[in-house]
């Protein structure tokens, strides 16, 4: 029932492809329709990011003139403590942007597969809205609760404390998340056999048993589909950083897109600016690959 | 009792998600001057802070800014997007390898690796400040999401459908316009909602490659709107609220095409 919107979708996913079907046609008609797309791609995507990947390798401050750095700029993020930081405060994202929405996302859906419910529709509605907001507006909206006098309360705002401004901030992107993860897995329960849940009924095993035995493991292909939505997201965090806090106080919530930003546009550094983008990308897709093995085996 | 736990449970992480909406409503009807602490409905509401926010605060301009970069990305990406889909669909699976590569990078890339060059590059060729600068990259940025999804789209149909009209000797762009265009509104209506919402919502990009604040989009205006008048909380919760407004009517009207997108476009 509640499902019901998410499934055909599922399915249209998983037909596997037909057979080529033309005829002895021209070889290059397909690649001529695929051939605007890929410009436009090439063009603004593949083009930019081999041009970052050749900026990275000069020292340069925007206006004068490049030399040569070789891998400097890639040994400065590395090594420089402020940039290093920021990589790893956006892997620390992670636990805020995916484990833990996973998490509650597994527990809700085991609950909600178990009994249905006639509000379940609304519910759906409410807990997707935060995926359809522009990220600078929930940033917006979350630095006013967290502010001095806000809607909480609070004495000072935990954006200005250095222990709990990283926190708070992460935990804008559980919010964001949730709903999304615990539809996706809500959508997989519904395709477990349901005779895997009888046969652990059959041997006796208690609710938690079986959501560890039946549930978790069938839900393995949609739990890694969360966990490479949301690691992306979190590994690209930018929007919700720049407008709570601009990577402060100190350097204690700052992320790789708001380092590049200030170093483009305030340190005029740009060579390391875009050493940091590479590394970046380099690791979003290296998470990526290994999320996506991890789905293909079986 | 475990049924009373999960609508507990739901109530809970719902009444999460709606009371942030609540707070900022509530700051946005504040006075100016004086703000109450605390999550309270204003016993006097002042309801002129959305129009000060509207025309003096500049938020009316910011959405048109969104309006006509997301109205130039839509349209164009859906055309290139389901001329790939099909070119993809019909493709030797030889050629298919490497161009699904490349495309499946685009999927994992950040904004960030690229907005820089394009920064230089839009720079020197006369583009930045202007709405191209944002349309453009953009829709090549939209493009690896949208073939997969217009080329899952024509290989689930049934080959019969192709075939026949082949055998009637249909060219290929008369099997693509005449065959399976119609089959194909319902996946590009999700998939012209999704390019909307990402457009209308993107920030990164907006937010270098348009500085001139006369053409600013609604979330870059926003973000400069928090550096320079954060202090004034009504105005800005009016603002918030002016700006997500667009987007979650949007959601509600066509709520499962947007679920249905946002789901299966993850699982690829």
């Amino acid at each position: 029932m509640a499902d019901t919107a998410v499934l055909p979708a599922h399915r249209a996913g998983r037909e596997t492809a037909l057979r080529p079907r033309r005829r002895r046609r021209g070889r290059l008609t397909p690649l001529l329709y695929v051939l605007p797309a890929l410009v436009f791609y090439a063009a603004f995507v593949i083009v930019p990011w081999l041009h970052s990947l050749w900026i990275s390798l000069w020292e340069w401050n925007g206006i004068g003139v490049a030399t040569w750095a070789g891998l400097a700029n890639y040994i400065e993020v590395f090594a420089d403590p402020a940039l290093r930081s920021s990589l790893l405060h956006a892997f620390g994202f992670i636990v805020f942007y995916s484990v833990l929405p996973i998490g509650i996302g597994l527990v809700l859906a085991a609950l909600v597969a178990a009994t249905p419910w006639k509000a379940m529709p609304l519910i759906r509605t409410i807990l997707f809205l935060p995926q359809v907001l522009p990220l600078v507006a929930v940033g917006v909206i979350w630095k006013w609760i967290y502010s001095a006098d806000g809607p909480l309360g609070l004495d000072s705002s935990w954006l200005g404390d250095f222990t709990l401004a990283y926190p708070a901030v992460g935990l804008v992107g559980t919010w964001v998340s949730t709903g999304l993860c615990f539809l996706l897995l809500l959508s997989g329960i519904g395709k477990i056999e349901p005779s895997l849940y009888e046969a652990a009924k059959v041997e006796g095993c208690g609710p938690i048993r079986e959501f560890w035995h039946v549930t978790v493991p069938g839900l393995r292909k949609e739990i890694a589909v969360a966990a490479t939505v949301t690691v992306i997201a979190a590994l690209a965090s930018f929007d919700v950083v720049y407008v709570m806090t601009g990577g402060g106080p100190g350097y204690t919530t700052m992320v790789p897109g708001v380092q590049i930003y200030q170093l483009v546009f305030t340190a005029g550094r740009v060579g390391t600016a875009c050493a940091l983008a590479t590394v970046l990308s380099l690791l979003t897709c290296a998470v990526m690959y290994g999320l996506n093995r991890l789905t293909r085996e079986r | 009792m475990s049924r009373h736990l999960t609508r507990l449970a739901l109530l809970t992480a719902a009444a999460s998600v709606v009371l942030p909406f609540l707070a900022i409503l509530s700051a946005a009807l504040q006075p100016e001057s004086n703000l109450t602490p605390g999550l309270e409905w204003p016993s006097d509401p002042h309801w002129e802070n959305f129009a000060t926010a509207w025309s003096s605060a500049g938020f009316a301009a910011l959405l048109k800014s969104s309006a006509v970069i997301a109205l130039g990305v839509v349209p164009l990406s859906l055309v290139l997007a389901t001329l790939a889909g099909y070119g993809m669909a019909t493709m030797e699976l030889r050629a298919k390898g490497p161009l699904f590569a490349l495309l499946m990078l685009g999927l994992a890339l950040p904004y960030e690796a690229i907005v820089i060059p394009l920064y230089y590059d839009l720079r020197s060729i006369g583009l930045l400040n202007s709405y191209w600068a944002v349309i453009l990259p953009l829709i090549g940025a939209f493009m690896p999401f949208g073939v997969f999804w217009m080329r899952s789209h024509f290989e689930s149909l049934p080959k019969e459908l192709t075939e026949a009209a082949q055998m009637d000797g249909a060219s290929s762009s008369r099997v693509l316009t005449r065959v399976l265009l119609p089959t194909a509104w319902p996946a590009l209506t999700t998939l012209g909602l999704l390019y909307f919402m990402w457009a209308w919502n993107h920030f990164l990009l907006a937010l270098i490659l348009i500085q001139d604040p006369a053409m600013r989009t609604a979330p870059s205006g926003l973000g400069k709107f928090v550096q320079q008048f954060g202090k004034n909380i009504p105005l800005l919760s009016a603002g918030t609220i002016i700006i997500i407004t667009p987007i979650v009517l949007l959601y509600l009207f066509f709520q499962r095409h947007f679920v249905k997108g946002i789901l299966a476009g993850a699982v690829k």
